[in-house]
């Protein structure tokens, strides 16, 4: 036990000494909530439409003018009069505005003979979310503009509806999970892969096994100094990205506990993990070479940003054998439905079954020669 | 009892042999020097001593436990240097030592006290509370030298301890060595590749040369194997036919060795034998290139065994040869 608690102090004197991991393993996930938080989680707003209005009869004119309503209320789109509809196409064209509204000749005289009147959108279909936005509040105005009024009390339409169980949740909340999954991975991968490979190469590693040290004493040092530092970074991002995020009552204890328990699981999990997968690399480019490749593979499947019901199969599987995936759903419930244990006991389970096989298989291939 | 045995120890890595059949006895007390260009085999041999490589054939007992079988026994009674600096930078000299006492299961009583000693004995205790990165080369391998002494183990394990240092920090280095061995009654096994330095420091020299050992004895013993006592390099500005069978027949020429341009008569009189290859030079209208006279060295006896000069073969970059790291299975 002594060789182990050596190797743990002998890490985490080190990581306190060095300010730019401790920096890396909590800032920058904090910086990726906040930034990803806000660039995904807003409504677009400000499209600039173009309005080219070919008819110029009263029920165009109560089109634009309800396209100017939308420009100071929604402020989905914001209206521009076009005369000529080659200019108009260039401008689409040229990314000047996102979309081209057409009210053609007739409009007014089908509209009054009620003989299917139609308006046209020509969008810029490269940017989905901007041409769905755009389509999205047309469509809202063309309901607005084809309702009777005044709207009859009483109607034999079938509507739906919603009632939210939790209170609205932004995406930067939706997020929170997924990051705070994603900081303690970071943390792993500096401390199970890139130090651990680096210590290795610079030689660090052939003093410690010269000593009597064994296996699974190395083993479990080397995973439970890399598991506490990741803890530091998810006991942070937790308190901090829940404030930065504005979960409710974020410093609940009893929900900190809760998260902490679960911190503790995912570091062991992903610790192990990491472990696994560098046990008998010793080439120091590696660990940085999949970096970026095993964070995609892991964090997009587990449905931090995306609902795991629209992966293809393949994928799937990939989200079921994934500790990321249940770390994701566990924080999901601790941090935004703030439920008790109970609702994340198969997370948990699979993160410490993983971390027990990942360390067994890690110490079964880590080698106590050079 | 030996501090160390060794049985045609071999170490094989797919098709080549880096250690074939080595055979020795390390007596105790005795500093044992392992001698020989880098790429000899003397790291892999004292790797497989330190239970770091395992042996391809053959068998050692170090301190009496088999280095297979009792491996761990091994570890706790030996202290090892390895030829990279592997002390941690980013932790101060004295962390560095307390974190190896911890791994060696010292109470921390015996390991204050132990440290303190070691801190003295390597002249390094102003130093003890500061990072080791602002320590110097010598200041590290001071430190290492320390670290692999906290358990006080009864046999010393140094891979190239000086390679990479200044000369001061060299002789410090041998200094500090010769002075713990006797403090310490220390078994010393250290590999190098310097003649002065096995020279000076060694009581017994193991000459080492493509995996195998190919003389062994005290550095006196060794350059009195060699014919004559003094060794004559010479080069001509010609040679003509039979020359080499001249420079033998010159009086008191016990061998004539050949490399290149160069001629290397060990003579068992040197500055007779200087005279007479002058005079044989004017007979033969030859002109002298260079000359040198000296005494026999370990690096004559080093040509004598193997054929061929240490600083022939290859060699890496000092002080960090982490090849091994990467290139084999």
């Amino acid at each position: 036990m002594h060789r182990i608690l050596a190797m743990i102090e002998r890490d985490l004197r080190r990581f306190r000494r060095s300010p730019t991991l401790v920096l890396i393993s909590v800032v920058m996930p904090l910086v990726q909530l906040i930034v990803l938080g806000y660039a995904f989680g807003g409504k677009v707003k400000h499209l600039n439409l173009g309005v080219l209005d070919q008819d110029g009869g009263m029920p165009a004119v109560k089109v634009r003018e309800m396209c100017q309503a939308v420009a100071a209320n929604a402020q989905t789109f914001t209206p521009f009069v076009y005369h000529d509809q080659g200019l108009a196409m260039q401008d689409l064209r040229n990314g000047r505005i996102s979309g081209l509204l057409e009210i053609p000749p007739q409009f007014s005289r089908k509209h009054h003979d009620a003989d299917n009147p139609q308006i046209a959108l020509v969008e810029d279909n490269i940017d989905q979310f901007a041409a769905s936005a755009l389509e999205g509040g047309l469509n809202q105005l063309l309901v607005a503009y084809n309702a009777k009024t005044p709207a009859p009390r009483l109607t034999g339409n079938v509507t739906l509806s919603v009632v939210e169980v939790y209170p609205y949740v932004p995406y930067i909340q939706f997020l929170l999970p997924g990051t705070t999954v994603l900081a303690i991975f970071v943390s792993a991968m500096i401390g199970g892969g890139i130090i651990f490979i680096d210590d290795k190469a610079r030689g660090l590693h052939e003093g410690y096994l010269v000593t009597p040290i064994r296996k699974l004493e190395l083993i479990l040092g080397f995973t439970l100094a890399g598991a506490l530092k990741a803890i530091v970074s998810g006991v942070v991002i937790v308190t901090v990205g829940a404030i930065i995020a504005g979960i409710p009552d974020p410093l609940n204890v009893m929900r900190f506990c809760r998260a902490m328990i679960l911190v503790v699981a995912t570091a062991l999990a992903l610790i192990s993990m990491m472990f696994l997968l560098m046990v008998r690399v010793n080439d120091p480019l590696v660990p940085r070479a999949i970096f970026g490749v095993l964070n995609t593979v892991l964090f997009f499947p587990s449905g931090a940003v995306y609902p795991t019901q629209a992966f293809p199969p393949w994928m799937r599987v990939i989200t079921t054998i994934d500790p990321f995936t249940y770390a994701v759903h566990g924080f999901k419930q601790l941090l935004l439905k703030n439920t008790g244990l109970g609702a994340i006991g198969w997370d948990l389970c699979f993160l410490f079954v993983f971390s027990a096989i990942a360390m067994t298989a890690a110490t079964l291939l880590f080698r106590r020669t050079l | 009892m030996f501090a160390v045995e060794v049985e045609k120890l071999t170490k094989r890595f797919g098709e080549f042999t880096a250690v074939d059949q080595v055979s020795f006895d390390v007596a105790e007390g005795e500093i044992f020097g392992l001698l020989g260009p880098n790429g000899a085999g003397k790291s892999t041999l004292i790797r497989m001593l330190t239970t770091l490589v395992p042996p391809s054939q053959g068998a050692a007992r170090v301190n009496g436990f088999d280095i297979v079988r009792q491996a761990n026994e091994v570890r706790q009674s030996i202290g090892v240097i390895p030829q990279a600096m592997t002390s941690d930078l980013e932790l101060s000299a004295y962390e560095n030592l307390t974190i190896f006492g911890k791994l060696y299961g010292i109470p921390r009583e015996q390991r204050k006290k132990t440290i303190a000693e070691l801190f003295k004995a390597v002249d390094l205790e102003q130093w003890a509370d500061k990072p080791v990165k602002q320590f110097s080369g010598g200041m590290r391998r001071r430190l290492e030298i320390a670290r692999g002494l906290v358990h006080s183990p009864k046999i010393f394990f140094l891979d190239e301890p000086t390679t990479g240092l200044d000369p001061v920090s060299r002789v410090a280095v041998w200094e500090m060595l010769a002075r713990l061995k006797q403090e310490r009654s220390l078994t010393i096994i250290v590999t190098t590749h310097y003649m002065d330095e096995a020279d000076k420091l060694c009581d017994r020299i193991a000459i080492v040369d493509h995996g195998k050992l190919v003389a062994l004895d005290s550095p006196h013993n060794l350059k009195a194997s060699v014919p004559g006592q003094g060794v004559l390099e010479v080069s001509f500005s010609r040679t003509p036919d039979g020359w080499l069978k001249t420079l033998e027949a010159l009086p008191d020429v016990a061998e004539v060795k050949q490399e290149d341009r160069v001629y290397r008569l060990a003579s068992n009189n040197a500055p007779r034998t200087t005279v007479e290859l002058i005079e044989a030079t004017r007979r033969a209208n030859i002109e002298v290139a260079s000359l040198s006279v000296q005494s026999t060295t370990l690096d004559d006896v080093f040509v004598h065994y193997t054929g061929h000069q240490i600083r022939d073969s290859l060699q890496t970059p000092a002080g960090y040869d982490t090849s091994f790291m990467y290139d084999k299975k």
